[in-house]
């Protein structure tokens, strides 16, 4: 178990810089999300941690020793990738015990630990499998288990569950979490999907274009976003940022979808003109514009009755706590 | 087919078969004249059947070779190529694979220069540098030699191009996991890429057993003496020139023992053949 503390840290690919400055500390046993679109430079930061890339500038501490010079086997961390990377030719229990061999552990203490990982994550009974007898959760879980058996400071987790079905990604999700608590190794988890994000950082690093747009807990995130990246990244659908003025100067007024409620014309702040509405049992997503000429602001309302009309005008209404406020130009959230 | 018509079946059935007698016919010509006596061979028509001397030819050719041509018994020729195609066939594998190796996974100066000078020599066939490799081989004193006879045959670009196009489908995920494992290059590469090539290596065997069993022009040269001679070559020297009566029962018993152990290598690694072709176990 350690702490991961990140300081000034830089990568470029050649003269392409990748990570412009990234400084945070993860304390020890937190497990935090950095979450981003593709290309964000989300996985670079990671595979730094783990020392399959280089750093450019600035250093990483895993614990209290600077593993910018570390090979990957000696930072004590372990790695589980996207596609897996178990290795074909061994069984599931080849697969776990491989690092510890190499280490040379005591045959006994090998088997006691895979033992135990296989227990944890129900592979007992598939210990003797090839991985390509394994379904896609299988594989993943036997990918973990060769993450456990190592009992490592630090977990790095690559996308993991992106190569799973929607169903089995939400259980993977939920076994993570359980995973976590009893554990309770510090996990650097990247992903592009904000719903894992959300459901399991203690805190999330937003990044965009390499560098971290925002860090803190989930719902800190959702309630005030700091910048309309993040506003547009989390949540879905994205929060509805409206051009406005205020003191004179040009804003973009955000409310996220959820928070507007319909009411009557003489009582709402402004009228949507329906394009699309999808309803999806729980609730119904309202698509549309503001103005009347086709040029204002494209809006999202989330309704939690049904919602008839199909198209048609959609007087709406919101809390101004619920009122998020950008500058127009940096896009970065005016405190209020 | 998609159409059933019988008159296409009968057709297709009759080209098959027409194709497999012009194919087996010397194959069984050649059998036929190993089982007979000298003069029933020069007797004109030659049988088509088998005849009563199968074992006496087969032990002469095996023990004592033939009166007239090259004496060497067949079994010392046949243990000759033997060794000259496993060592062919096994350095080749060895050397390819170490050298695709190198290409994948490093990172070191003018690396695709090399790599495409070794593709380049793809192009080249023994004979083009026979004369050269010919007089580097006997300056160093090793005409007659097994090691003659195998080393300048055993770099292969052919092989090294395979295994390189092998390891570029495997994940660079795998040699990261390996990496943050702990296993070095070499344990990598022994643990994980290795067993990984198992057919490919098998595959390449085949095909680089029965290259190394068929090598004509190069033994021709390279050996001088009777027992240095692989069987291909031993048959060459059989069949003499001038007056003395060559003993084609001899020859024919020589070519068909020569044919046996490619066959014996095609039939027994059939299975792993095709999966080192077709199966990418990854």
């Amino acid at each position: 178990m350690a702490q991961v503390i990140f300081r000034g840290v830089r990568k470029s690919f050649g003269n392409a810089p990748v990570i412009h400055g990234f400084d945070m500390d993860v304390r020890d046993g937190e497990f935090v999300v950095i979450v981003g679109p593709s290309g964000c430079g989300k996985s670079t930061l990671l595979r730094m941690v783990a020392g399959l890339e280089a750093i450019s500038d600035g250093e990483i501490a895993i614990g209290e020793r600077v593993v910018n010079r570390l090979e990957p086997k000696d930072r004590d961390i372990a790695m589980v990738f996207q596609n897996y990377a178990l290795y074909p030719h061994m069984n599931v229990e080849g697969n776990m015990a491989y690092g510890l061999k190499i280490r040379g552990l005591p045959q006994a203490e090998i088997d006691a630990r895979v033992a135990r990982a296989a227990q944890i994550l129900e592979l007992s009974p598939l210990l003797k499998r090839k991985p390509r007898e394994l379904s896609g959760g299988q594989r993943q879980r036997v990918a973990m288990g060769r993450a456990i058996v190592r009992k490592p400071a630090v977990f790095l987790f690559d996308e993991p569950l992106s190569n799973l079905d929607a169903k089995l990604r939400v259980q993977m999700r939920a076994e993570l979490q359980d995973l976590h608590r009893r554990l309770q190794t510090t996990s650097l988890y990247v992903t592009h999907d904000q719903v894992e994000a959300m459901t399991l950082a203690q805190r999330m690093v937003v990044m965009n274009g390499g560098r971290a747009e925002q860090i803190g807990a989930p719902l800190e995130v959702y309630k005030k976003p700091a910048s309309t990246f993040v506003a547009g990244f989390i949540g879905s659908p994205p929060m509805n940022l409206i051009p406005a003025g205020k003191d004179g100067r040009e804003v973009l007024l955000g409310v996220r979808p959820e928070h507007l409620q319909p009411c009557a014309e003489g009582e709402a702040k402004m009228t949507v003109n329906v394009d699309l509405v999808e309803p999806l049992g729980s609730d119904t997503l309202v698509y549309g514009h503001t103005g009347d000429n086709g040029d204002g602001a494209r809006v999202a309302v989330r309704l939690h009755q049904s919602f008839a009309a199909q198209t048609g005008r959609l007087p709406v209404r919101f809390d101004p706590a619920h009122e998020h406020l950008f500058d127009k130009a940096t896009g970065l959230r005016i405190e209020d | 087919m998609i159409e059933n018509r019988p008159w296409l079946t009968v057709f297709a059935h009759a080209v098959l078969i027409l194709g497999i007698a012009v194919i087996a016919f010397p194959l069984w010509v050649t059998f036929v004249a190993s089982t007979l006596t000298l003069d029933e061979i020069i007797s004109v028509p030659m049988p088509l059947v088998p005849g009563s001397h199968l074992w006496e030819n087969y032990a002469q050719a095996l023990t004592s070779g033939t009166e007239a041509g090259a004496a060497a018994p067949v079994g010392r020729m046949m243990l000759n190529s033997l060794v000259m195609a496993l060592a062919i066939a096994t350095g080749k594998i060895a050397i390819s694979i170490i050298a695709s190796f190198a290409i994948v996974y490093f990172r070191f100066p003018l690396r695709n220069f090399f790599f495409w000078m070794i593709f380049i020599t793809l192009m080249l066939p023994v004979e083009v540098r026979i004369i050269p490799t010919f007089k580097v081989v006997s300056d160093l004193g090793m005409i007659d030699s097994y090691v003659g006879l195998t080393l300048p045959l055993i770099a292969s670009a052919t092989a090294t191009f395979l295994f390189r196009q092998f390891f570029l489908t495997v994940p660079d995920e795998l040699a990261e996991a390996a990496r943050i494992d702990g296993a070095g290059p070499l344990r990598f590469f022994w643990d994980v890429l290795l067993p990984l090539s198992k057919t490919s290596m098998a595959a390449l065997f085949v095909i680089q057993f029965i290259y190394g069993w068929n090598q004509y022009l190069w033994p021709l040269l390279i050996t001088t003496q009777e027992n240095m001679y692989t069987a291909v070559i031993g048959i060459k020297r059989m069949i003499t020139s001038g007056d003395a009566l060559t003993e084609w029962n001899l020859v024919m018993a020589t070519a068909m023992l020569a044919m046996l152990p490619p066959v014996a290598v095609v039939v027994l690694m059939q299975r792993w053949f095709v999966r080192g072709l077709v199966e990418t176990e990854k």
